[in-house]
């Protein structure tokens, strides 16, 4: 019995990925988790996973197609009936007639290469299944190609040995080139692509997604000096951040409010099974992620600390992994130093709720009759109208307000 | 507001701050093979041992691992030698006291003893001195830490990289290319120390990025004006500090112009200019638009008739014929 | 300017040396806590505590220990790749110098120069060099920044024979000379430079001659005899410090081990190693001094016994070191500067 792998959603703003990598091969036995390919995104590159034990059966598709979500990849045969088809060694078993199109793939880039050094073009091999050369093209050419979505095979190329370039992308498309100073590269991380997503799923959001809006202020005076004294007898690295215990306040207590945990599916409520929190992370340079911090609710706070230091690591690094897109059940965005007192998120569909968090500060706050300085944030919540009310939202800020006056229940 | 200018030429700049870092720390001493009554071999220390004397002007003999090695100790022994190497070639003979002492001690000893040591030499082609003198081995040097490797290009870097050189812990290798000593320009009265950190784009432009260093430096620029009247806007980035390379205005330059070129007087294979090639498909790549382009010396010893000289290092055309292939125009 | 032979007989060192009873003890402890580190340190190469090469000193401990008793704490040592017992001689702490050995974060050099790259910036001790005559160079350049800073120190260099034969002893010793520099040049002479005899490298086998002619006054001395050492360094060392420029010792020696660990001694008769092994410089000193009746058996075997307590120490100590984080890697290959 054969199922399909299939091209994975790992966001709401996603709607194509390309193949740059199999990871395994066919024959090869695959446990739950384990990646099996690269997809590049307008995120960049994102290690895919299967989900279910399985044996990597035949590859539908080749490295270099884009394909929508949802189309098959590759054949999934049932890891108990299957045999394996190849041996670990990875030497292809004899009786496999046919190379795997990824071997054919590196093969013709090898002769290509080499012909180039000669001084010759050379046509595809034949007899490999693949149907045309690889269009020459620049790297820049290819990821504007790529993020314009057009085919490099429709460009008519001008750079150097006819390949395509920049210009030719944009003489496509009819756009001109971006004289401002770019941003410096970062791994293959398209800023530019990625704010084409965040334009998309925001102005989704706003079409779509009936917000309201409540603010409220939150004394974190017990909480800092909790956190100080803690923070005293720890060695920097293992420090708790405030983010952390606002995080840990929110996963707490969404508990009672299971309305504000989860997703929009064409205008139905699905509850959430876990409470994964997506954290709202800055891209240097530009731009801007949410990956989740997966059962934030259940996590003590030094690992939730851990997870966070290295989720926000794996996002300057750009090693995310794909369930860590597609899996936030809320948002949580915090201003941190900024200076700004308060934020008033959109939603990131097919969530329901964001919230956000402003810079703390002292400021005068009634406490016994008495005007006295205190640490105050502002928290708010955007929520989704048509899967709760403001009543619902305003109780659940005021009990993340309660949480934060607890620090060590958290 | 601009300050006085002087006219001065690389040569006496380097002096210049020689005689300065004499003045300021009576540490510093030059030390080198005829540095002092003949006034050294390209007259950069001429008139200094009649200034300073032969304690701090010290002739050294034909011993360049020995006085070498003694700068080195002089150095761990609480002095700020200036060592002066000749010319590189002959650095070869003090390359075991450079590589296996000066750029080891402060790691071999736990950071312990620190090697506060300035050495200059002379390099490069182009007066015809045949396949010995005309080395340009800047990019072994930069290949070892432990070491910094500066090459100052400009009349504002001669002059002021000695002094930081020798305000830093570690040894400190200056290249002073021989093309540059007679070049004469306008010069702040009161130019003083410069950094010994990072890249300066020399020339601005939004095309392709031409990536050099000392005595290919004006060849350069040069080639940048004529791409100009074609044009062609070529940025001009001059790496003065070969180790530790500035990665980061190399790849904000190509992440604008999309195309880089680098020109290196060093022979092209397992040069600065690979390693460079290497870092723009490491960080850059998704930014490159053409295959990176280099200029480089043919791999031959350097031949002594001139325009087989000349064929054999990077020249002007040679720059604007490879920026133009990256542009395909 | 000639070169001078002493015999070992010390009944004539009495207006030069004050051999007292106390000082001939500390002579032979010094020796001995050498011998017994390293024996120690063979059997954890063994055990594969101490890896990469182990250059061993014994029979040798006669002229690390004798030449620095005639240094001062401001003086400077700069030695080779079998430098323990400089070190030792030196002051150096026994448990550090182990921790070194073994790598551990404790050692003399942070463990990151092992057995080949001992330092210590308090006794300026600056090394440990493995490359044959590399310290030359740094000799005479910490005698060239002594001399134009005024100070009234003296480096000692210690090297092998092999370094004869490269290039930096020779042009060292014509800058020491030239510039009239202190530095006290000292030659193992051990008659093998790792396999190959003396008389199969060098024209000239007498290496003090070497010396004379680059006109430094050099004596060639027992290398066996610890106070023959003691009473030539000191002499040299006078004279250094009276302004007299450098001054060189070549001291005829025997290695009684291998050249490193790894080292099957094809090269040398067992024969010849036995009979070196009966002049060896501890066993000569401790009969001396029972035939001149200042010590006893009993006395030996305590501060035999005082001594391997010392070396266990060291070894606890470095057992209990630790390793450096890995995150550490890249440290001291430039100098941290503040920001």
């Amino acid at each position: 019995m054969s199922r399909l792998y299939r091209m994975p959603s790992l966001g709401s703003d996603m709607e194509a990925g390309t193949l740059i990598e199999w990871v395994r091969q066919p024959g090869d036995r695959l446990a739950k988790g384990d990646v099996i390919a690269v997809i590049e995104t307008q995120k960049g590159a994102i290690e895919v996973e299967v989900f279910h034990d399985a044996v990597m059966g035949r590859p539908l598709i080749q490295v270099g197609d884009k394909v929508p979500v949802g189309s098959p990849m590759a054949e999934l045969e049932d890891a108990s009936a299957a045999p394996a088809l190849r041996p670990a060694t990875g030497i292809p078993a004899t009786h496999a007639p046919e190379p795997g199109p990824a071997v054919a793939e590196a093969g013709t880039r090898t002769s290509e290469r080499i012909a180039d050094q000669a001084g010759h073009r050379i046509g595809h091999r034949a007899g490999t299944g693949t149907a045309a050369q690889r269009r020459r093209a620049s790297p820049a050419a290819r990821r504007l190609a790529d993020a314009r979505g057009i085919a490099l095979d429709a460009i008519e190329g001008s750079g150097p040995r006819g390949a395509v370039v920049l210009a030719d992308v944009h003489a496509a498309t009819g756009t001109t080139p971006t004289t401002e100073a770019a941003s410096p590269p970062r791994g293959h991380l398209d800023l530019a692509a990625m704010r084409q997503a965040i334009a998309a799923a925001m102005s989704r959001s706003k079409r779509e997604i009936p917000h309201y809006y409540l603010s409220h202020d939150i004394d974190l005076t017990a909480a800092t000096d909790w956190l100080t004294a803690r923070n005293a007898q720890l060695p920097p690295d293992q420090r708790l951040l405030l983010g952390a215990l606002l995080i840990k306040a929110v996963a707490l207590s969404l508990d009672k409010f299971p309305e504000l945990n989860g997703f929009d599916r064409d205008g139905h409520f699905e509850p959430a099974q876990g409470v994964h929190i997506g954290c709202a992370t800055a891209i240097r340079g530009g731009g801007l992620v949410a990956p989740a911090l997966h059962d934030a609710d259940q996590l003590q706070l030094p690992t939730l600390m851990t997870r966070l230091r290295d989720l926000v690591g794996r996002v300057r690094s750009g090693g995310l992994r794909a369930s860590e897109l597609s899996d936030p059940t809320i948002t949580v965005s915090s201003l941190g130093e900024r200076g700004v007192d308060r934020l008033y998120g959109i939603i990131y569909p097919p969530q329901v709720a964001i919230v956000g968090f402003g810079t703390p500060a002292l400021r005068p706050w009634v406490q016994d009759g008495q005007v006295v300085p205190r640490n105050i944030v502002t928290a708010t919540l955007s929520a989704d109208h048509r899967h709760s009310d403001g009543h619902r939202g305003a109780l659940f800020l005021a009990r993340v307000g309660q949480r934060l006056q607890e620090p060590d229940t958290l | 507001m601009s300050a006085q200018m002087i006219e001065i030429s690389y040569r006496e700049a380097v002096r210049e701050a020689i005689r300065e870092a004499l003045n300021r720390d009576p540490r510093v001493f030059l030390m080198g093979e005829d540095v002092g009554r003949y006034g050294g071999c390209y007259a950069v220390s001429k008139g200094l041992y009649d200034e300073f004397g032969p304690e701090r002007i010290r002739d050294a003999p034909l011993s360049e691992a020995g006085f070498t090695g003694a700068g080195i100790g002089a150095a761990l022994g609480g002095l700020r030698p200036i060592v002066e190497v000749m010319t590189v070639n002959f650095s070869l003979l003090a390359l075991d006291q450079i590589v296996n002492n000066a750029a080891t001690l402060r790691h071999m000893s736990g950071g312990q003893f620190s090697v506060p040591l300035v050495i200059r030499m002379a390099c490069g082609a182009g007066k015809q001195l045949a396949a010995q003198h005309s080395h340009s081995l800047e990019g072994w040097y930069a290949h070892v830490p432990g070491i910094k490797v500066l090459a100052p290009a400009t009349l504002e870097d001669a002059r002021g990289m000695l002094w930081s050189a020798l305000e830093d812990p570690d040894p400190v290798v200056i290249f002073e290319h021989v093309m540059l000593y007679n070049r004469s320009g306008q010069l702040a009265a009161d130019a003083g120390a410069v950094p010994i950190e990072g890249a300066a784009v020399r020339r601005e432009g939004g095309d392709v990025t031409l990536i050099t260093y000392g005595g290919s430096l004006f060849k350069t620029l040069e080639a940048a004006d004529t791409l100009a009247a074609d044009g062609i806007a070529a940025e001009v980035i001059d790496l003065r500090c070969l180790r530790p390379l500035d990665d980061a205005t190399l790849m904000a330059s190509v992440a604008r112009t999309h195309r880089a070129v680098i020109i290196d007087e060093g022979w092209r294979s397992g040069s600065l200019a690979a390693e460079i090639s290497a870092r723009l498909m490491e960080q850059a790549f998704w930014e490159l638009d053409a295959p990176v382009g280099r200029v480089c010396s043919a791999e031959v010893p350097i031949p002594y008739p001139k325009h087989l000289e000349d064929a054999a290092v990077p020249q002007t055309d040679d720059i604007v014929a490879a920026a133009r292939a990256v542009l395909n125009r | 300017m000639s070169i001078r032979e002493t015999d070992g007989d010390h009944s004539h060192l009495g207006d030069k040396l004050h051999l007292d009873r106390a000082h001939a003890l500390h002579l032979l402890r010094e020796m001995l806590r050498i011998r017994q580190f390293e024996e120690r340190c063979a059997e954890l190469y063994t055990e594969e505590k101490i890896r990469g090469f182990l250059h061993l000193y014994t029979g040798e401990e006669a002229i690390a220990v004798g030449v620095m008793q005639g240094l001062t704490g401001s003086d400077a040592v700069v030695a080779t790749y079998r430098e323990h017992g400089h070190a030792i001689a030196r002051g150096l702490p026994m448990t550090r110098l182990m921790a070194e050995m073994y790598g551990k974060r404790e050692g003399v050099s942070r463990g990151r120069g092992g057995s080949m790259h001992v330092f210590d910036a308090d006794s300026r001790f600056y090394g440990g060099n493995a490359i044959v005559g590399g310290g030359l160079p740094l000799a005479v350049g910490l005698a060239l920044a002594d001399r134009l800073l005024g100070r009234a120190q003296v480096t000692a260099c210690f090297f092998g024979e092999g370094a004869a034969a490269e290039g930096a002893f020779h042009e060292s010793l014509n800058l020491a000379a030239l510039w009239q520099l202190p530095v006290l040049f000292v030659c193992e002479n051990n008659l093998y430079a790792m396999g190959t005899a003396l008389e199969r490298s060098e024209s000239e086998t007498a290496i003090a001659r070497k010396a004379e002619s680059y006109r430094i006054p050099a004596a060639a001395v027992d290398g066996m005899d610890v106070i023959a050492i003691e009473a030539a360094a000191r002499r040299a060392l006078a004279e250094i410090r009276a302004g007299g420029g450098p001054r060189f010792l070549e001291c005829r020696t025997y290695r009684f081990r291998a050249h490193s660990m790894f080292d099957a001694q094809l090269y040398r008769d067992k024969a010849e190693v036995e009979a070196w092994k009966q002049k060896g410089p501890l066993l000569r000193f401790r009969q001396w001094l029972q035939e001149a009746g200042m010590l006893s058996a009993a006395e030996v075997e305590h501060l035999e016994a005082e001594v391997a307590e010392e070396v266990a120490a060291a070894v606890a100590f470095a057992e209990a070191g630790q390793w450096e984080p890995v995150e550490d890697l890249a440290r001291d290959v430039y100098t941290e500067q503040p920001a």
